[in-house]
């Protein structure tokens, strides 16, 4: 066994590398983090202590705004992935096979398209949206179902391709359910795991877009940090450590709850 | 597809069941889905691109296109595309080594979880913070930059360089190793155990393994990678917009200049000019990349 993985690394090798890129990536956490305990002279935690500070809250209020966008941006983000893009996908797979291909061209397409080319069309679209839907912050929701769609798209894909969808269908009609029925009662729930990672995923993304916001003059978590950041660096940056720590959490959801999955399927075979 | 296709006796009676039903019935449920899809993706894309041709009034025109000729136009997708170069080049060198250095652990391991897990935030979520980290890290107040300078080496000594292309080359960096280390670990994985076991069979040492099997069948996934790289960084705004909070140095910088005010260079609707050069950059990358990805699944079965 030994000598059949001779192409793995050794353990010294193992260690060489792991340091010095472990340095690189963690100086800028340390750094920052020191940073955020910074006092005029010395440390303490009255950077921290300020985000809670009632005082200085008229000073943060962008920051909340902001978060609060964000949060409503996310709810409605994923509710587009849940209920416009994973219905179809279920639709694609089980009556229009032979659109597979062109449908995931479409889906993985804006990983391709810059954001910042798509923002430049869709300012005009905005304009329209604005007259007719008003200007609510939420409203951004519509281009950022667009942006998840790619990270989305492949965790559906692969519950959906994890199961027999069209027998599970046939039972459940030939039982008598109705289609909503069979959707929400039947397919939704054998695929919860994969609508489970692409909300989070998408979550994620929102949590951390500017481009869209901030070019179309609209406020979310992001735009806010920067603008803070010109009076109060420390706190941007704090609320930058949350929100990476955040986005670290929610990826380690997924992964844990992929490797339990994968365990599941082993043991099937 | 297993799915598709059931046994025909099954099969018949269910499609008994749906010749009851016409098809365009189910076809309308593809409807909400077509429309998002035209209006905010399709729609959007159209017209990015095709606004360059057109004047403030609507008149077609090709004085904005013209614009992708002027000096300071090309001398900023230069910038972009040597900035995306370098940075995919370094990201793809130090990512390779760090997906060797992971090898034979398995993937469900903690260690894997919490590389995987931070190699996503930093590669596709950081944009903005990104820019406050290395901001902290390395500006003038930061602890590292004053120890450095009361050790007598200043490293803002020919400029403030952190907040223009080397600082922006910079912080790319930080963001293309974890991409990286995401998209070409999949294929370093799928170097098979018996490849190497036949090199040692036949005679080969660990130096042909690398040269006669490991680099031919993984350059194709690396060149593929690193297209990807490329493409990343072309495409990135957030993290140079932050850091960068006046200059164009960069082409999306200058499509946010184009957008937040009237006229650059004295053209109306150079952004639609702009994010047209784009696209074309854009769409060869990735062209490029798909045809090289093909090549490289040959060896994924």
């Amino acid at each position: 066994m030994r000598h059949s993985a001779s192409f793995l690394p050794s353990r010294k090798t193992r260690i060489i590398i792991g340091t010095l890129v472990g340095l690189f990536f963690a100086i800028p956490f340390v750094a920052t983090t020191e940073y955020t305990f910074r006092d005029v002279d010395g440390h303490s935690t009255i950077h921290w202590a300020n985000v809670f500070d009632p005082a200085k809250q008229a000073a943060y209020r962008p920051i909340w705004t902001g978060l609060g966008n964000s949060l409503l941006l996310m709810v409605v983000t994923v509710a587009i992935v849940l209920f416009v893009l994973a219905p179809t996908m279920i639709l694609v797979n089980l009556r229009f096979s032979k659109l597979r291909r062109i449908f995931e061209f479409f889906a993985l397409l804006p990983i391709s398209i810059p954001a910042v080319v798509l923002v430049v069309g869709l300012a005009p679209i905005y304009l329209v949206v604005g007259r007719s839907m008003g200007t609510g912050a939420w409203t951004l929701a519509f281009a950022y179902g667009i942006l998840v769609m790619p990270y989305a798209f492949r965790p559906i894909q692969a519950a959906i391709d994890s199961i027999n969808m069209s027998t599970l269908s046939e039972a459940a009609r030939s039982l008598g359910a109705s289609w909503p029925k069979t959707v929400l009662r039947v397919l939704a729930p054998n695929l919860r795991q994969g609508l489970l990672y692409a909300s989070l995923i998408s979550v994620a993304v929102v949590l951390g877009e500017f481009t869209i916001a901030s070019l179309l003059n609209r406020q979310n978590l992001q735009t806010a940090l920067l603008v803070v950041s010109r009076q109060d660096p420390y706190v941007s940056v704090i609320f930058s450590l949350l929100a990476l720590l955040l986005c670290f959490l929610l990826l380690v959801v997924i992964g844990r709850a992929g490797n339990v999955g994968s365990h599941k399927k082993g043991r099937r075979k | 597809m297993s799915t598709t296709s059931a046994p025909p006796a099954a099969e018949g009676s269910a499609r008994a069941v749906r010749r009851l039903r016409p098809k365009n019935l189910s076809g309308l449920g593809l409807a909400p889905f077509g429309i998002y899809v035209f209006l905010f993706l399709a729609l959007p894309t159209i017209l990015a691109v095709t606004t360059g041709f057109f004047d403030k009034s609507g008149n077609f025109t090709l004085s904005n296109v013209s614009a992708l000729a002027d000096p300071v136009v090309l001398h900023t997708f230069w910038n972009s595309i040597w900035l995306s170069a370098l940075t995919a080049a370094v990201g793809s060198l130090v990512g390779v080594a760090i997906c060797y250095a992971l090898l034979g652990i398995p993937a469900n391991s903690p260690v894997r979880t919490f590389i995987d897990a931070v190699a996503g935030v930093l590669a596709q979520f950081g944009g903005v913070m990104l820019a406050f980290l290395f901001i902290a890290t390395i500006g003038r107040s930061s602890f590292i930059v004053t120890a450095l300078r009361d050790a007598g080496i200043d490293i803002y000594a020919s400029g403030m360089w952190l907040y223009d292309m080397p600082g922006i080359a910079l912080v790319y960096i930080f963001f293309q190793i974890p991409l990286m280390v995401i998209t070409f670990s999949p294929a370093l994985q799928g170097l098979k155990p018996q490849w190497a076991e036949a090199n040692l069979t036949l005679g080969g040492t660990r130096r042909t393994f690398w040269t006669k099997i490991g680099i031919p069948v993984l350059a194709p996934s690396f060149a593929a990678s690193y297209l990807l790289l490329f493409a990343n960084s072309f495409s990135a705004y957030a993290t140079a917009a932050a850091l960068a909070s006046q200059g164009s140095q960069i082409i999306p910088l200058q499509i946010r200049a184009a957008l937040t005010s009237e006229t650059v260079l004295g053209r109306e609707n150079l952004a639609g000019a702009l994010a047209m050069g784009m696209i074309v950059v854009m769409a060869l990358v990735m062209s490029g990349y798909s045809a090289i990805q093909r090549r490289a699944d040959r060896w994924h079965l």
